[in-house]
């Protein structure tokens, strides 16, 4: 492990960039506006949940923030780097856990690691001990050689995690990453990601429509139909709306009178 | 909790939010390079329905078509071939072409259900130009496509060959052995995958000792055509296949589909050239067909494996130049497609992006 702070001795200068800046992006399909001059800005060592319903427009900030898309306006970066400008420094430092499942069933934990490290150039050896390291980190070391079609869905998105690890990003995103689990591995999923934030310093982006999954400590970004409308820390989000609960303050600042719990 | 916020402000010099992009220099490009292919040939062992219906489908036709076909069709001499050919062993450059068309419409299947499924986006998140990771995946497919082929190739030199009695059930015993296990397993679901795992290797290993054997007992010939030069056409012509696959993999939206290129694309290309009767032979009854044959890539694709198997490139003309259509007209379609495909592909410009992206999103 060679740490690139060994070549920079001032490594801790103050200048050091938010894990992700999105200043505002607009993206249009056709005649359809699906983001809205869209800015958000998640610091390092931060939790963010990207709070909103479907179709609020948080997939396709994701592909344009992945590149899968290039953006047309604005500017977005990742720990300082435009991922127009330079997407391989940029696609370096960041990880991604996909909302649909994206592991080979057929192939073991292992090897899924070993190709996700391949696409990120890592040797061999080295893909290795990242592999051991990752799979440590979300607790599933003992099943490395075994096939993923074998694992219970919150198990493959420990993998899915343990995969955007191996590169060592400085930001994750997770698009819903909780769909479809029970509650037990959602907290599990929810606390191996939390434990990353506080001890790895990553800027994290949650995506969810799932408002218990807010702690206090977050930071809140509000997406609904293509617009930020609030983005602040939880107690500020109440003041924000007057609102007394999470979910009362949601149904306030998105207009939406009906208790419409999939979009809340 | 202020304890906690102090303790993790600290721990952020130290971890993966400070590290800083690493140089991607060429051992980075072949690491990814080989992570990609290795990665193809993996998930196609584990899948043996598919090499299994892979090796079947050319196997019926050499075996029934073709010589249903012998007394039919009486193919004269045309270069390559210098003594008159049975059409067993006219047929076997368009079957081979035919393991390479539908391996890579099945790899441009695969990459369809991947783009739902997601697995093309964690392909492209990766750091690396995106050309180079397509050109690698599409790389990936010809591996296990040249595989087959080679399995083919080498079931054809027995048959060629024509060996005696006992040779036969030597050569067929190991494969019968292995195919009556998988079922029993299918079936009762006896043994581990482990198990099966080792058991197909010890198969594979026992086979190519059987293999070598039976050449070696029986005093086998070489074989009438050259399996190394053909390596390079085999290369070339899935790549252009691939790339074809690639650019309609961009344009296709459902999975269901694959019916539809099916139709379209795989049979039209497969009857349509010279895969099953000389180019001549198709002039004689359709003149128009015979036009359609000239543009179609997958006869210069057949053509240039069926001279690479008699280490050719191409007919000698009659000033003594060769003939180089073949080369130049595959490695055009090949520059095209993998252009469209490329493009499809881009982030800014690309049919993804205008059409509102991969499965799902939006």
């Amino acid at each position: 492990m060679t740490t690139d702070a060994a070549s920079h001795p001032q490594g801790s200068a103050p200048s050091q960039p938010d894990a992700l800046v999105v200043s505002g992006v607009s993206h249009s399909f056709g005649e359809k506006r699906v983001l809205d001059t869209v800015s958000l800005t998640v610091p390092r060592g931060t939790f963010a949940v990207l709070l909103g319903p479907n179709g609020a427009g948080k997939s396709t900030l994701f592909s344009l923030i992945t590149r899968l898309y290039d953006n047309v306006t604005g500017e977005i970066r990742i720990l300082g780097n435009d991922v127009r400008r330079t997407p391989g420094a940029a696609l370096q430092r960041l990880g991604v856990v996909f909302q649909s499942k994206t592991l080979d069933q057929d192939l073991s934990l292992q090897q899924n690691l070993l190709y996700h490290a391949a696409l990120h150039g890592l040797g061999r050896p080295e893909a290795k001990r990242r592999a051991a390291e990752a799979l440590d980190i979300v607790g599933l070391s003992d099943r490395a050689h075994e096939k993923v079609r074998n694992l219970s869905g919150g198990q493959s998105r420990r993998v899915e995690i343990a995969r955007s690890l191996m590169h060592r990003p400085g930001c994750l995103l997770l698009d819903e990453p909780t769909v479809g689990l029970d509650i037990g591995s959602r907290e599990s999923v929810i606390n191996i990601v939390r434990g990353l934030v506080q001890r790895q310093g990553l800027g994290v982006l949650w995506a969810t429509h799932l408002i218990d999954e807010i702690a206090d400590t977050d930071l809140v970004i509000v997406l609904h139909k293509g617009k930020v409308l609030f983005s602040g820390q939880l107690p500020g989000f109440l003041a924000h709306t007057g609102a007394k609960s999470t979910r009362e303050a949601f149904r306030i600042i998105t207009g939406t009178t009906s208790t419409d719990e999939e979009a809340a | 909790m202020t304890v906690d916020i102090v303790r993790s402000d600290s721990a952020i010099e130290a971890r993966y939010a400070a590290e800083s992009p690493r140089r991607l220099g060429l051992l980075g490009y072949w690491a990814c390079f080989r992570g990609i292919v290795w990665r193809e040939v993996l998930r196609f062992l584990h899948q043996r329905e598919r090499f299994f219906s892979a090796l079947v489908r050319p196997l019926v036709w050499l075996f029934i078509f073709a010589a249903g076909f012998r007394q039919v069709l009486g193919v004269s001499i045309i270069p390559p071939y210098e003594t008159y050919v049975l059409y067993e062993v006219y047929v076997v450059p368009g079957l081979v072409g035919m393991i390479l068309l539908f391996n890579a419409m099945q790899s441009s299947l695969s990459m369809v259900y991947d783009r739902e499924t997601g697995a093309m986006r964690t392909l492209l998140v990766s750091p690396f130009p995106r050309s180079f990771l397509l050109l690698s995946k599409l790389l990936g497919g010809v591996a296990v496509a040249a595989i087959q082929a080679y399995v083919f190739l080498g079931i054809f030199y027995f048959w060629e060959a024509d060996i005696s009695y006992p040779a036969h059930l030597a050569l067929l015993a190991v494969p019968a052995l292995l195919f009556t296990l998988l079922i029993f397993n299918a079936a009762t679901e006896a043994f581990s995958e482990t198990f099966i795992g080792r058991a197909i290797t010890a198969a594979a290993l026992a086979q190519i000792v059987i293999l070598a054997g039976v050449i070696y007992y029986w005093q086998l010939p070489a074989p009438s055509m050259n399996y190394f030069t053909v390596l390079p056409a085999l290369l070339l012509a899935g790549l252009m296949l691939g790339s074809l696959a690639l650019f309609i993999s961009s344009v296709i939206k459902q999975l269901e589909n694959f019916a539809g290129v099916m139709n379209f694309v795989i049979f039209p290309m497969f009857f349509a050239s010279s895969a099953l009767y000389p180019l001549w032979r198709i002039r004689e009854s359709s003149p128009l067909l015979y036009q359609i044959c000239l543009i179609n890539p997958f006869t210069y694709a057949v053509e240039l494996i069926r001279f690479a198997l008699y280490g050719q490139i191409g007919a000698r003309l009659e000033d003594g130049s060769l003939d180089l259509t073949n080369l130049y007209v595959v490695t055009a379609y090949t520059v095209l497609f993998l252009a469209a495909a490329v493009y499809a592909y881009n982030p800014s410009k690309g049919l993804i992006a205008r059409r509102g992206g991969p499965g799902g999103s939006a």
